[in-house]
């Protein structure tokens, strides 16, 4: 019997899993280090502000697992031996594979700064991550988080409901302004520090600084200020997880190189999730995407094409979404921090600064391209239905109603949302 | 690990200064009725009685601002695994004692509460009766006492709730309306009511939206008989409450869902909701649950036909007596409802029937079609008991130890709804109808699922909701009471409670909304 590995239990590698079981007869084994089960890596920051126990983490009882012959093995992959098809684990032991998959996920970016190995510096990627931060914040008072993004904020939410003080270094002007137009990340910024974040926008870090014991004590940012704290958060990004596959056979650039099939450049290896690096990427999406719904969707299609039916890894509308202390955030299509040439941004945003949208449509066409929503849950399968569709700007902001998601009986805000655009733009609607 | 996880040194669980106060105000207010319940001699009833309630009202009112006011608006979990209250520590079991213990006494033991059989109350009871005679005219019974200390809980812990989630108006318009019905209907109409009583005209205690069988008692003799000779007005409540089992209840059920009663109107749904929201993450979401829930719930449904069947038929007369109604029409009525039921069920919906739930409906019809066949060959007591032992026997195992002592007692170990999930068989039947016939459910937006759990781990009735969400599938549960807290704590906005039409309700799906269009297409339609 064909005997598949899959090295990381995360949506990833568990997703192909899934489906190749659904598909197959075939031997399925999952190896991971981090943890036994398969867990919500997203949800990691419930467990530290006590809305969950980590066994709430897991999606799948723990009898799912033998019940659907899926082997689990608790092992840390040393090294692979591609010609033998064989891995190597750090506890010595070896184990064959018929296809391989790779699926390692991230680790958090580290940029070579001084001090950035002292104790209590760390990232939020991995179960032990979580366990070092508990270590780490006993008896903490203050804690500087270095990245303006969807892991920094979540890090600042979790410390702040230990009594924490949070001071937030972002390199640009406002939160995640990177993937966020200005004025959606202008309103983030407010709604974080509202919370008793100090934000420092604009703040690069320069060093870390430790004590005699290597503790950290303080931070140094480029402009030559020294801010003390007892942890520093390291969430500048994160990078596909591949460094003992280096220097092998095994074509990496940023991340495992692969093909439309999700193939490496070898034969029977397949790679999906965080540690892929498209060769040619697809659409406007970045070649390397460390988001959970990519990671799915790659496992959806890999085991199609494990278990005969050849799909090329082909995803539809773009869409993602966050949360942000309070504010939820979605979005559907391509709204980029800085609009296109030929692109316009239409804005919308109600008196609390708490709920508000952008939406972005082609100048000349008027079609809509894409939506980022706050604070107003939108339906997916309609905002997919209408881009497939292309229907312009107007359609969109005129059946606004259609796609609204909110709990029964919300405030409904279709009507302002049409009348500023009307006003604004004078497009026909 | 574990422990690492839940119990680290930093975690804010001691409570602020006036979160202090408020519960020392609110613990006054309780102590002094037991020091009445220690048969204390106050020297001005209604004042003291009037400082109590008001004390235990305040309390709680003042620690929910303290707690809810200065924060955002928003989901307020922090800590909740922390604390010994919610993550089943000693202040968990002391309450669970502590409310355990009074249910007992309250049920078996009501002359502890100053219950005499002859002559006047004292202790506790008769500490209630400045209340009671304001409100009825008469002197209080137990369960006026309970009945006040019941309604104080849902409307200052409903306070809280809505303090709690005051950013979501589902959530704040549903818990009115159970402060609402519970005021009004459960504790002031019933009292006003009794003032209409006299010599010759007497009208059963009746809760309106107390409907048949959570309210098992309401065919017995003595409250037919009550409002038959009540005239106009006991028939019209008599009718009523035949009329809210067999109109009301399935058309309202087919529009909204069995949310409207079990989570808008009825009085154990109040109290959970309200009193009972600490402890609604104690749910047990093991599948094995879920299995012992079907099973349980459904003897329970069974269990109370066959007595009311009993009973009924009991003091029924035959057609010498003049009345249509005859024990054999009765009978021979009900096992007609009872096959057409279960005839249209198998016809039209026998493939949502997971197998157990085949073979159990099956299981259940042939026995109760059994028993009414062995009665009229053998003339043995109907169902084998006599009518008042089976209905007595009904009353202390599941309308006091079940929905009482574990269903509310144990709210700080099991969770705040155990009697809703596991014993009501009100629940049960519009649960039954909520999976086969209406237009609730609730959507799962897309592929937008992250699986993290919150939904599963907030769900009071331990309904797996991930299991759903992360598949793009609806959930559509006998068991849901509509309660819409999953898709409050929902970060990624994927939950939505509606009505909506009963094509696509349940929509099971092989890959997610997201991926390669061809591919959603060919999968999902292979299903």
């Amino acid at each position: 019997m064909e005997h598949i590995v899959i090295i990381g239990n995360g949506i990833s590698g568990i997703t192909a899993a899934r489906h190749i079981r659904k598909n197959s007869d075939k031997r399925i084994t999952v190896i991971s280090a981090e943890s036994e089960h398969f867990f919500s890596r997203t949800a990691l920051m419930y467990v530290y502000m006590g809305h969950m126990k980590w066994e709430h983490l897991k999606p799948y009882e723990d009898w799912f697992w033998e019940k659907n012959r899926i082997e689990l093995k608790k092992e840390w992959v040393e090294s692979v031996d591609f010609d033998n098809k064989t891995l190597h684990f750090s506890s010595k032991q070896s184990m064959n594979y018929d296809k391989l998959i790779l699926a390692t996920g991230s680790i958090h970016n580290k940029f070579g700064w001084e001090g950035q190995e002292l104790k209590g510096v760390q990232g939020l990627v991995t179960k032990q991550d979580l366990e070092l931060l508990e270590e780490n914040t006993k008896n903490c008072k203050k804690a500087v988080i270095i990245g303006g993004g969807l892991i920094g904020v979540e890090l600042a939410e979790m410390l702040l409901t230990r009594n924490i003080q949070v001071t937030f270094l972002i390199r640009e002007e406002g939160f995640w302004s990177g993937i966020l137009p200005q004025k959606n990340a202008d309103l983030i910024s407010k709604h974080i520090t509202s919370h008793g974040v100090e934000i420092k926008h604009r703040t690069e870090l320069d060093k870390i600084v430790g004590d005699k014991e290597g503790n950290v004590r303080s931070i140094v940012t480029k402009t030559g200020e020294e801010i003390e704290c007892e942890l520093v958060g390291l969430c500048a990004g994160v990078h596909p997880n591949v460094d003992f596959l280096r220097n092998t056979a095994l074509e990496i650039d940023k991340g495992i190189l692969v093909n439309s099939f999700l193939q490496t450049n070898i034969k029977d290896v397949y790679a999906i999730g965080d540690c892929v690096q498209q060769r040619q990427p697809i659409g406007q999406r970045k070649s390397i995407e460390a988001v959970w719904y990519t990671g799915r969707m790659m496992g959806e299609t890999v085991a199609q094409t494990l278990t005969g039916n050849k799909r090329e890894y082909n995803p539809g509308h773009w869409f993602n979404s966050a949360k942000f202390f309070d504010i939820e955030y979605q979005t559907y299509g391509w709204v980029f921090n800085k609009p296109k040439e030929s692109e316009t941004h239409f804005h919308w945003v109600h008196q609390d600064n708490k709920k508000f949208l952008t939406i972005s449509y082609d100048t000349i066409s008027n079609k809509f391209l894409g939506i980022n929503t706050f604070g107003i849950r939108m339906r997916h399968e309609k905002f997919d239905t209408w881009l497939s569709d292309e229907r312009s700007v107007g359609y969109v902001i005129s059946h606004l109603k259609e796609a609204n998601f909110d709990p029964e009986f919300y405030k409904r805000y279709e009507a302002s949302i049409f009348d500023k655009f009307q006003k604004e733009y004078q497009v026909s609607v | 690990m574990e422990n690492n996880m839940s119990i680290t040194g930093d975690v804010p669980a001691s409570l602020s200064i006036p979160q202090k106060a408020a519960t020392f105000v609110g613990i006054a207010g309780l102590f002094i009725l037991v020091l009445a319940g220690l048969n204390t001699n106050f020297p001005n009833k209604t004042v003291w009685l009037s400082i109590s309630l008001s004390a235990i009202t305040v309390g709680i009112i003042w620690f929910s601002k303290a707690t809810y006011a200065n924060k955002h608006e928003g989901i307020k979990n922090d800590g909740v695994w922390f604390k010994a209250i919610s993550n089943r520590g000693y202040l968990a079991w002391i309450s669970g004692i502590l409310l355990t213990g009074f249910y007992i006494v309250l049920y078996f033991y009501p002359e502890y509460l100053g219950l005499v059989e002859k002559g006047d109350n004292t202790g506790l009871i008769v500490f209630f009766d400045p209340l009671s005679k304001l409100l009825s005219g008469g002197p209080a019974s137990q369960w006026f006492v309970y009945g006040t200390l019941y309604t104080i809980a849902i409307l200052a812990f409903g306070i809280k709730f809505i303090w709690k989630y005051r950013h979501n108006r589902y959530e704040r318009l549903r818990t009115i309306s159970v402060m609402f019905f519970q005021t009004a209907f459960a504790f002031l109409i019933p009292e006003f009511m009794a003032r209409l009583n006299s010599d010759s005209f007497s009208l059963p205690y009746s809760d309106l939206k107390s409907i048949w069988p959570l309210n098992y008692y309401n065919f017995d003799q003595y409250r037919v008989d009550e409002y038959i000779s009540a005239g106009n007005i006991g028939i019209a409540l008599l009718l009523f409450g035949i009329a809210s089992i067999f109109i009301i209840t399935p058309i309202l059920t087919y529009k909204y869902g069995k949310r409207w009663y079990c989570s808008w109107v009825c009085g154990c749904g109040g109290l959970a909701e309200t009193a009972g929201d600490p402890f609604r993450h104690l749910s047990d979401k093991r599948q094995s649950a879920w299995k012992i829930e079907r099973w349980v719930v459904h003897s329970v449904v069974v269990f109370v036909v066959l007595m009311t069947t009993a009973v009924v038929y009991s003091y029924l007369g035959d057609s010498s007596k003049g009345y249509w109604l005859t024990r054999d029409v009765f009978l021979i009525g009900v096992a007609l409802l009872l096959t057409a039921i279960f005839t249209l069920v198998m016809v039209f919906k026998r493939n949502e029937f997971k197998k157990d739930a085949r073979y159990g409906a099956i299981g259940y019809m042939a026995i109760i079609l059994a028993l009414i066949a062995f009665h009229y060959l053998s003339g043995k007591n109907l169902f084998l008991f006599d009518a008042y032992q089976l209905r007595s026997f009904y009353g202390f195992l599941i309308g006091s130890i079940f929905s009482g002592v574990i269903g509310t007692g144990f709210y700080p170990i099991f969770g705040n709804r155990v009697w809703c999930r596991f014993g009501c068989p009100m629940a049960a039947i519009l649960g039954f109808q909520q999976r086969l016939f209406s237009k609730f459910r609730i959507t799962t937006n897309g592929g937008q699922c992250i699986s993290c759990g919150n939904c599963s781990t907030y769900c009071e009735m331990g309904i797996d909701v991930r299991a759903y969400a992360q598949k793009g599938e609806n959930i559509v549960r006998s068991s849901c009471v509509g309660c819409g807290i999953c898709a409050a704590v929902c970060p990624r906005g994927v939950l939505k409670l509606e009505n909506d039409s009963m094509k696509g309700r349940i929509n099971s799906k092989e890959v997610l909304l997201g991926n390669d269009v061809d591919l959603l297409d060919l999968l999902n339609q292979k299903q």
